[in-house]
This record gives structure tokens, C-alpha cells and sequence, in this order.
């Protein structure tokens, strides 16, 4: 979370940055990949000097001898040519045309992205429509009728099929220079006097180079099925020039006398393949930044608890939620790091109690820990207890929790427009709020929920209900992520930063609803801000955090006028008043000398 | 919103435009006389001079262009030498068994793509995760023909459940039931490839939605896992899949070149390479602009779809 917990938690940890390669090779897939491909290509290049009959010797008393036959291992194929021979002189002919159309359509893919992205504009425009061109076709489509052009050949196929890979590298390779080419080091670079050519080939291909070759990755693997399959369809290599696709090909005639004859060497095309396709993947996760930081990991139903962990007594059996001695921390990289420690905070039925601190100091992991909403993996609940009317959440089963939330304790949370369901029309949120928790009819649903938006002040409700969240005002979405929490009268409703993301004006309605709606229902409120001036408009008590723990509690009336923590003070001096101006600097500045920190 | 689909239905004419430009130039590259590469070496000169007239190749590119997309407009495709019969007529007749074999395999490729996807995700890191991502990986890395000769010796040579080729039996076929079991084998081997991708692709558009704000809200508000998972976060991730499918209707359309040719299915894609081969050029033609532009439709179902799920595009 905050870099200071980071810092203090592991503070023997140097920046060292490790290499791609040892990524790689830590990356057992892709490693294995690596060495199955290297063995390929090891012996495809040592086809001249092993000890191999001739690939194109044919012998006829000796045909389509079977797998494992003596001298022949792999067995003959129609003419009595030695299969293993062909295979491996076959799969140099397929690699070298795959590789080489890698190459071929790398090359001039990036040179057109590099220079549409670079260029811009109307150049830019003509370009792309042509990309755009290429690839409405089906993909083996084009390669078909540019060979269908050319003639049938090897060489043809390898142009054909370079051509119909030429967009994907043009497209990914402009996406990145567009974007690099605003860059401050490149207008520098131009100041400095350097030509359009210069600027290209020595600030602009390096960076854009892991593009290039995240998609030499991914592509080399079709391509050599696409050498395959035109040679398959004899439209590649021609006899006696043999390919994996062509041997494939021509074994067919045979398939049900002898299908070792076209299946070994569809085997060897799947080894390539896969093997290409399995090192991409690696080198993809390597060199794509997003997704090495494992930001793809699927959050569970709910956070995990660790076995092991402290779990102390109640010692507030009044209170409705009482949260004792919490520690939650994330795991990265196998390593746990706490975010906040310590967390205890208990909250009487009908009171508001304010969690006041920066952004970063662990106020939102606090809240979403208590119904166990901190995405895990990576969110670990290390240490502590949770008690909701003397019963511990952590220790609930999984079901019992669920159904805990939304009727016991409810959340409204931060930005309303990812917080709802894009998609879903709002009414239905509402109504599928209320029915997560009661078997109603689906009228009495929507009588419930229109009347729902109605008292949290949204005008013309029934008409309302029908739209989309991206229809409605930042206000109003709002307003439906409090009449969702409503929805089932919750005893505690936890409101993490409600207004922060709103304009002023309705940041105090919806401060005013918030209020209303607690004294007529009774429930408890924990008002999660970083905002003295609110915490001092609603709440009973506040808490007050930093660096993932509580440094001072107390009445707000109380803490407000006599802090006794450094960091309290300076938040409250940061509350500024009107007719203040210099004054207001002059308080404030004195505080955050560093002489006068904590 | 209507005026949205008005905008992307418009856009389509450009593109057909284009592709039709792009044929044409193609075909415009072959070397030599092309009224020879039609007739052969040993076409009269009376035949040659009437297929340069024909063809109007007498005249300049550009207008060369204007005669044959105008006489393309009003449904005349020019004559197939090899067949000697329009390529209109032959190009419709191939192009619908072409269409109930990539249709099916569509069909089929979305359905096992986005379950196997979902799977995938929800159970990531367990065991039908491993297993799919491998299934997955395997079925993309490997040739499609080769695969549909194995399940040819598998399920035609020796268990003898299904037939091998065409698309109804020679002798007592014709009828629905005949053409189903003739699509079983083609149309799963085309579709391997297709929900491969389209299972990565679900999967990682999954994991992304999962981690959205609006799931956390779903969980807050009690909903069970399952109804966390299928209302809102697959919901959501049907709109990134669902322009995948429209490409991958390319894979599949371009791939029954060789599944049919494979299976011996008398579709588009087989004809295809027969008129390659005897350098059939006006049917090549009008075979690739045909199928180039049914990619080019079934890419704006796509788009049309994904505008009526998502309720944000186009407002």
C-alpha cells in the first residue's frame, strides 16, 4: 500500500532489477519451449552433416515400410524414401520460409507503423486505411489469392504469407510510436538537430522494439502453419523440393494404408508450433509490463483469512461492529507486506464513527476487510477478529458471510461510475439489491425499488429506473449506490469516501441525505474521508490513520479542539476558512517543517 | 443510437469498396499474358484476342477496374473456363455449403470458446484451468488438416461412427440427419482453432472484469458467487469477446479452404484451390470477393451485436 510501509517493512531491499532472460528461464513453460525449440533448430541445421540417407533417394522395393522398421525408424513413405530423413530436411525448408516471412513482414510492417505513427496526420490516415484494407479479409483468404496471383512455389507462398502478417505489426508497432512520438525525448532530440530519419532509427525503433518483438512472437507460430498449409494444398513447395506441409500433403494419398506417412510429419509442425507458441506466451508476459505485475489474478468471493492468525476476545460486546487488533496485508511476488496493523474500531448501533486519514494510509482496506471485500489474491487478513453483534466474520463460513452482506452491513463506495454496473439498468440494481436478501415478487421488487430512488431524491424514480448509470449525473448515480445499501436496513452502513468523487454543491446533499437517512433508520455509520471539515459536519467520533494503523481516536467535539497527534493537528490546520489567505499558509507551512514531523 | 448503426452499416460500402480494389489489383499481378495463363500455351490467337477484348484487357488499369466492378455490380462475374459455366452460378451454389459449415463451426467455437474461457477464469490456477490452457494451446499449435485427417482414421477408418467426406451419402443420403453426420468431423476440426482463441481471449477479459469496481459492488450487496460470476462479470465480458468472434468468423471462413478439401466438402474454399491450380483466375476471383465480403458482414453482425449489449457505445 503506502511506500512507507514498504519501506519500513523491508528496509534491507535494494533496487535490483532482474534480467529478462532469468524471467525466461523462471517461466518453466517458456523454458521448455526455448530448449524444444533450440533442439529443433539444432538439428535442422546439423541436417547436412548427420548421418542421413538421402532425403530424396527413392527405393521402391522398400515402400511405405512401417514406423520402427530396421534402418528406417520413422519407415518410408509411397516411394521408399526414408521418412525421418525428409522430416528433418523438410522442417529446415518449413522453418527457414516461417522464420524468414517473420522477418520479411516484421520489417516492413514496423517500417510502415514506425513511420504512419511518427508521421501523423493525413499519411498516417492513407496508411492505416490500407492496414485496415488487408485485414477485412479472412486471414489464409488473401494469402490464397496473392498465391493464386504469383503462382503456386515456396518462395511465393513466403511472400503471400508475409503480406497477410503485415498488419498486425503495422497496427501494434503505430499504437506505440504514435504515442511515444508526443514524447518529451523525442521533441528533444529533434531540437537538438536531428533528421526525421535519425529521430526514427535511434530514439524511436529501440522503444518500440519489445513490440516488435512480442509480435514476431506470437505470429511466427502461424506462420509456419501457414507455409504448412499452402504447401498442403500443393500450392507451396513443389516436388522434388519437400516441406512439412507438401510431405503432409502428399502423404494422404496413402492415409489409410500408411498414416504414419502424413501423421509424423503433422507431428513435427505441432512441435515447431508449439513450441514457438509457448515461448511467445513467456515472452509476452515478460516484456508486457501489465501483465508481469500478476495484475490478471482472479480476486476469490472473498478475502482470505490466514489460519494462523491472532484472534482476540470481544471486548466491546455492546458495540454492533467491533473491529479488534486487524492486520491486512497483500502478497506480491510470494512476499507479504502489511498495509494496515493493529486496526481496532467499534461502532455503537446508531452512531457515526469518522475513519479520517491521506490516501495510502489503509482507510479503504480497513473498510473493505470487515465484509471481506479486499481482493484476495493478492489481500491477506493476517491478524485480529471482526465482530458483528458479538459473532466473528472471519471465522463465518462463506455463505453465512454473503448473506451478511448488503442486509447487515451495507457499503456505498467512492466513484460511482465503475462502482455500478455499466450495463445493467439502474431500477434492476436496485431491485437485485433487495433480492439478494428477500423472495419478493418481481412487481413488489420494482414498487420497492422505485420507491427507494424516490427517497433518496431521485426525481421521476419510475422513469429514472429504466436508464443506464452513464445516463444519470455523478450526483444521482451516487444517490443509487446509497438507496442499493438501503435496500435491505442495514444496522451498519459503511461509506467509504461517498462524496470525494463529486462536485461541491452535491457533496453537501448527499452529506445531508446521509444524515437524515441515519437518524430516521437508526443505523450505524462508519464515514470513511480524508475531509476534517465532514467528519466535524457528522460524525459522532472520529479515528484517525496513517501508515496502515490508528494513531488517535476520540469525540469528534473532543479530538477537534484539543488534537494530541502530530499528524491530527496538521489535518486539522489543513482545513481551511474563510478570510484567512496568508494567514492560512503561514499555520499551515510551519507544521510540515521537517524539524516538526513525527 | 440509431444513428450510430446507420454510421457503421454506411461504413461498410467503403470496405467492400476497398477489398473489391484490393482483388482486383491481386489478380491484376499475375506475370505474363494473362489470356495465355487463361487458355493455356496453346490457345489460338482468335481465343486470345476475344479474352483480352472480354476482359476489356486492352484497356488502362484504372478503367480496366470500372468495367469489371460494374459488370460485378449488376451480378456478372465473368465466365469459369475450367467449368464453362457463370461463376456466379457456381461461386452461390459453393458458397452455401461453405456457409452451413462455417456457420456451424461458429456457432460451435463461440459456445466451447466462452465456456471453456469462463472455466478457465473462475477456476484459475486449479486443475480444469490447467488442463483447458493446455487443450488450448495444443489445439492452436497444431495444423488443422492434420487434425482432421486423425479424427478422420479415428472416428471413419476405425470406429466407423462417422463418415469421412462430402457433405451427404452417395447412396439413400440427402436428408437432414445424413448432412448432420456428414458436418460432425469438419465442423469440429475447423472450429478447434477458433475456440481456442476465443477461450484465451474470455479468459483474459474474465480476470479483467473480475477485478472491476462494479464486481466488488455486486459482492457488497450479497449476490451469490455464481450470480457474481454469469449477471455481472460474464455480462460485461461478452462485450470484448464478441468482436473476437467476428475475426475469428476470418479463421474460420479462411480455414475451410482446407478442411474441405480434406473432408472433400463440396464448399467454396475447395473450389478455390481446384481453380488455383487450373489457374481458373475469373473464379478465383469471384470466389475470394464473395467470401471477402461475407467476413466483411459477419464483422458488422458483430459490431451490431456488441452495440445492443452495450448500452454505452454509440450515446
Amino acid at each position: 500500500m503506502t511506500d512507507s510501509v514498504v519501506a519500513a517493512s523491508n528496509p534491507a531491499r535494494g533496487p535490483s532489477r532482474v534480467s529478462s532472460w532469468s524471467l525466461l528461464f523462471n517461466n518453466r513453460l517458456a523454458a521448455i519451449g526455448l530448449l524444444l525449440l533450440g533442439a529443433l533448430v539444432l538439428v535442422a541445421l546439423l541436417a547436412p552433416v548427420l548421418p542421413l540417407p538421402d532425403p530424396n533417394a527413392t527405393a521402391l522395393a522398400q515402400r511405405l515400410q512401417p514406423l520402427l522398421s530396421e534402418g528406417q525408424l520413422l519407415g518410408t513413405d509411397e516411394l521408399g524414401r526414408d521418412i525421418l530423413s525428409r522430416l528433418i530436411w523438410g522442417s529446415r525448408v518449413s522453418m527457414t520460409v516461417g522464420f524468414a516471412a517473420t522477418l520479411v513482414a516484421a520489417a516492413i510492417g514496423s517500417a510502415i507503423g514506425l513511420l504512419s505513427g511518427y508521421a501523423g496526420g493525413r499519411m498516417d490516415n492513407v496508411m492505416m486505411r490500407g492496414i485496415d484494407m488487408l485485414m477485412a479479409f479472412p486471414y489464409i483468404l488473401l494469402a490464397l489469392a496473392i498465391v493464386a496471383a504469383l503462382g503456386p512455389g515456396l518462395m511465393n507462398a513466403l511472400y503471400a504469407i508475409a503480406v497477410v502478417n503485415i498488419p498486425f505489426f503495422a497496427r501494434n508497432v503505430r499504437g506505440v510510436t504514435l504515442a511515444l512520438s508526443r514524447a518529451e525525448f523525442v521533441d528533444a532530440a529533434r531540437l537538438s538537430g536531428k533528421g526525421h530519419l535519425s529521430v526514427l532509427c535511434t530514439e524511436l525503433l529501440p522503444n518500440v522494439l519489445p513490440v516488435i518483438v512480442i509480435t514476431m512472437s506470437t505470429t511466427a507460430g502461424w506462420m509456419i502453419l501457414e507455409t504448412a498449409g499452402l504447401s498442403f494444398l500443393g500450392l507451396g513447395a513443389q516436388p522434388p523440393q519437400a516441406d512439412l506441409g507438401s510431405m503432409l500433403g502428399a502423404g494422404r494419398a496413402q492415409l489409410f494404408t500408411a498414416p504414419h506417412v502424413s501423421v509424423v510429419p503433422g507431428v513435427m509442425i505441432f512441435l515447431i508450433v508449439i513450441s514457438l507458441n509457448v515461448l511467445g506466451d513467456g515472452i509476452r508476459d515478460i516484456l508486457d509490463p501489465r501483465l508481469r505485475s500478476g495484475a490478471l489474478l482472479r480476486p476469490g468471493p472473498r478475502t482470505a483469512v490466514h489460519p494462523d492468525r491472532t484472534s482476540p476476545k470481544n471486548g466491546n460486546t455492546d458495540a454492533v461492529l467491533n473491529v479488534e487488533a486487524l492486520e491486512t496485508g497483500f502478497i506480491r511476488n510470494g512476499r507479504y507486506t502489511a498495509a494496515v496493523q493493529e486496526i481496532s474500531l467499534h461502532l455503537n448501533p446508531g452512531e457515526c464513527l469518522g475513519l479520517i486519514g491521506e490516501s495510502g494510509s489503509g482507510k479503504s482496506v480497513t473498510a473493505l476487510s470487515i465484509m471481506g471485500l479486499v481482493n484476495s489474491p493478492p489481500g491477506l487478513i493476517r491478524n485480529g477478529a471482526i465482530y458483528l453483534d458479538g459473532e466473528d466474520v472471519l471465522a463465518m463460513p462463506e455463505i453465512r458471510l454473503i448473506s451478511c452482506r448488503g442486509s447487515r452491513v451495507a457499503y456505498i463506495f467512492q466513484d460511482p461510475l465503475t462502482t455500478l454496473h455499466p450495463m445493467h439498468p439502474i431500477g434492476r440494481q436496485v431491485e437485485e439489491a433487495i433480492a439478494a436478501h428477500q423472495r419478493l415478487d418481481r412487481q413488489t421488487l420494482r414498487k420497492h425499488s422505485i420507491m427507494l430512488l424516490e427517497r433518496v431524491g431521485i426525481p421521476d424514480a419510475g422513469e429514472r429506473a429504466k436508464h443506464f448509470p452513464h445516463q444519470l449525473s455523478g450526483g444521482q448515480r451516487q444517490r443509487v449506490g446509497i438507496a442499493m445499501a438501503l435496500a435491505n436496513d442495514p444496522d451498519v452502513i459503511i461509506a467509504d469516501e461517498p462524496t470525494t468523487a463529486l462536485d461541491v454543491t452535491v457533496q453537501a446533499q448527499i452529506l445531508d441525505l446521509l444524515r437524515d437517512l441515519q437518524k430516521e433508520r437508526g443505523m450505524a455509520l462508519l464515514f470513511i474521508t480524508h475531509d476534517f471539515g465532514v467528519v466535524a459536519e457528522v460524525c459522532d467520533r472520529v479515528a484517525v490513520m496513517k501508515d496502515g494503523v490508528v494513531v488517535e481516536t476520540g469525540e469528534t467535539q473532543a479530538l477537534l479542539s484539543n488534537p494530541q497527534h502530530n499528524y491530527t493537528k496538521r489535518l486539522i490546520a489543513c482545513v481551511p476558512e474563510i478570510g484567512q489567505g496568508q494567514d492560512f499558509l503561514n499555520r499551515v507551512s510551519k507544521l510540515f517543517r521537517p524539524e516538526q514531523s513525527v | 443510437m440509431s444513428a450510430y448503426v446507420a454510421k457503421r452499416l454506411l461504413s461498410v460500402i467503403p470496405v467492400l469498396f476497398g477489398l473489391s480494389i484490393i482483388v482486383f489489383l491481386v489478380m491484376s499481378m499475375i506475370p505474363g499474358d494473362p489470356a495465355t495463363a487463361i487458355l493455356g500455351a496453346y490457345a489460338t490467337p482468335e481465343n486470345v484476342e476475344r479474352i483480352n477484348r472480354d476482359l476489356g484487357l486492352d484497356k488502362p488499369l484504372v478503367q480496366q477496374y470500372f468495367i469489371w466492378i460494374g459488370n460485378v455490380l449488376q451480378g456478372d462475374f465473368g465466365r469459369s473456363f475450367a467449368l464453362n459455366r457463370p461463376v456466379l452460378d457456381e461461386v452461390t451454389e459453393r458458397f452455401q455449403a461453405t456457409l452451413i459449415l462455417a456457420g456451424v463451426s461458429l456457432v460451435l467455437c463461440s459456445v466451447v470458446g466462452l465456456v471453456a474461457g469462463v472455466i478457465s477464469a473462475v477456476r484459475q490456477f486449479g486443475w480444469a484451468d490447467k488442463v483447458i490452457t493446455f487443450v488450448v494451446l495444443a489445439g492452436i499449435s497444431m495444423p488443422s488438416f492434420w487434425l482432421g485427417l486423425i479424427l478422420i482414421l479415428l472416428f471413419a477408418v476405425k470406429w466407423r461412427l462417422l463418415p469421412a467426406s462430402g457433405m451427404y451419402a452417395i447412396y439413400g443420403g440427402g436428408d437432414f440427419k445424413d448432412l448432420l453426420l456428414h458436418l460432425v468431423l469438419p465442423a469440429l476440426t475447423l472450429a478447434v482453432v477458433a475456440a481456442g482463441v476465443i477461450a484465451r481471449l474470455t479468459r483474459a477479459a474474465m480476470l479483467e472484469v473480475l477485478r472491476q469496481d462494479f464486481i466488488r459492488t455486486a459482492r457488497a450487496k450479497g449476490l451469490s458467487e455464481r450470480r457474481v460470476i454469469y449477471r455481472h462479470a460474464f455480462r460485461a465480458a461478452l462485450v470484448s469477446v464478441i468482436p473476437i468472434i467476428g475475426i475469428q468468423a476470418g479463421f474460420v471462413l479462411g480455414g475451410a479452404v482446407y478442411i474441405e478439401t480434406v473432408f472433400q466438402w463440396p464448399g467454396i474454399g475447395a473450389m478455390l484451390v481446384n481453380a488455383i491450380s487450373t489457374r481458373d483466375i475469373l473464379l478465383v476471383q469471384g470466389g475470394v470477393l464473395v467470401v471477402a465480403a461475407s467476413y466483411v458482414l459477419f464483422n458488422l453482425a458483430a459490431d451490431l451485436l456488441q452495440t445492443m449489449l452495450d448500452p454505452r457505445i454509440g450515446s
